[in-house]
């Protein structure tokens, strides 16, 4: 692999995580980012659950991509996206099985997230297996980050522990944890990107505005 | 008889109201923001909603009772339920346009959004985890369409006033709209516990 190759595997990582970060500047596949957040190992498990299914499915679209015919193409993809849910599924539900009871539905409502469909489509069925490789990388990690982010400030906030350790001893404030909390902490946080892209950017805070 | 009346209607009020989709479960999220800016399509989603849930929990009900539990195939429902909404949408997709091309015309455009939706596999999904009788999936499935019709008109209605308010510069666009949702789903808390399944 030529050096330049190596570059830009590393600004497609970057690219995932930040400029195209799926739920705070793309704002798609947004069920779980409240769904699972109330606790860090919660929101940790499904982001890595994610990062796994965005990672092979790239690849898996990539290795095929000759093969298969423009046409049919998106069920010709939503058969791979389901056959690496399924394994997400099946290898959650054996070995991480308490958690696996909370968010069970929401691992396997992972074959309808747009984000991994969008890359395959946009992304993977063009390049390279190496680049689409890194690209699932870059998007997974992105939705991974966020996912601890926002459940981070969840947890802290809501019931003044993380990832289960008790680490605040004032009254935690319970909204946090609540449905509406969820609503809530994203909203703030998607705010103070958008406030933080125009005080030192420059950028006109569009985070958002213009997805869905 | 009456019994089981009562039972159907209060798994339908508790779909639409009390595990409401969008404030309780947050499925259906991404058509939720992205579609709830007017009203009059609003409106036409949560119809073609309504109709695709009620049908899509009919049909994977009669494929996984009489399909894939004899054969026990169940382990590959995630495959099955997907290809079975998808085949559905696409053939609605063409017979509303041949048969009734106003419909078609007013509608079409959701439909085409509909396959890669969470909430439409999670309808089949959560049937199948209860062991819902065939009723019951038809009255969770028409519940869970109206509750997320509910929640999309209450929102377009707000969004529409909130385009004319002077927000905060950073809070311009989606991020008000999440903070605005906060305030309904907290509203929406307090059915919880209205009824006990």
């Amino acid at each position: 692999m030529s050096n330049e190759d190596r570059i830009s595997n590393w600004q497609l990582i970057k690219n995932g995580i930040f400029k195209e970060n799926t739920i705070f500047r793309l704002v798609i596949s947004l069920c779980p980012s409240i769904a699972v957040t109330n606790s860090v190992k919660n929101g940790f498990l499904l982001g890595v659950a994610v990062l796994f299914v965005q990672t092979m499915v790239n690849t898996t679209v990539a290795i095929f991509r000759k093969f298969i015919h423009p046409k049919i193409r998106i069920p010709i993809f939503m058969l791979i996206i389901s056959g690496w849910v399924t394994v997400v599924d099946m290898v959650m539900a054996a070995y991480a099985r308490a958690a696996y009871k909370e968010i069970g539905l929401y691992i396997q409502i992972i074959v309808a997230f747009a984000s991994i469909l969008a890359r395959a489509e946009m992304f993977a069925s063009k390049n390279r297996v190496c680049n689409a490789f890194f690209d699932g990388l870059g998007s997974g990690l992105g939705f991974l980050l966020a996912l601890v982010l926002i459940s981070f400030f969840r947890e802290l906030l809501g019931r003044g522990s993380l990832w289960g350790f008790h680490i605040v001893q004032a009254k935690p404030m319970l909204i946090f944890i609540l449905p509406a909390g969820g609503f809530l902490a994203v909203g703030l946080l998607m705010a103070f990107f958008n406030w933080i892209d125009m005080r030192f950017y420059g950028g006109k805070g569009a985070g958002g505005a213009s997805g869905h | 008889m009456e019994k089981e009346f009562i039972k159907l209607f209060e798994l339908f009020i508790a779909a639409s109201i009390i595990n409401n989709f969008v404030f309780t479960r947050f499925l259906g999220l991404c058509i939720f923001f992205g579609v709830s800016k007017k009203m009059e399509t609003a409106i036409g989603m949560g119809i073609t909603f309504t109709s695709v849930m009620v049908i899509a929990a009919a049909l994977s009900w009669l494929m996984f009772t009489y399909v894939m539990v004899p054969f026990d195939l169940t382990f590959l429902k995630i495959v099955i339920f997907i290809g079975i909404v998808a085949a559905f949408v696409q053939a609605a997709d063409t017979i509303m346009r041949k048969v009734s091309p106003g419909l078609y015309y007013k509608l079409g455009v959701y439909l085409a959004l509909i396959s890669t939706n969470c909430i439409i596999i999670a309808v089949p999904l959560i049937n199948a985890e209860e062991h819902y009788n065939f009723l019951e999936s038809l009255a969770f499935g028409l519940g869970s369409g109206i509750g997320f019709a509910i929640s999309m008109t209450i929102m377009a209605s707000i969004r529409e006033k909130l385009e004319l308010a002077d927000v905060p510069g950073p809070f311009r666009g989606m991020p008000i709209a999440w903070i605005t949702t906060a305030l309904i789903a907290l509203a929406f808390t307090g059915f919880a516990g209205l009824i006990t399944l």
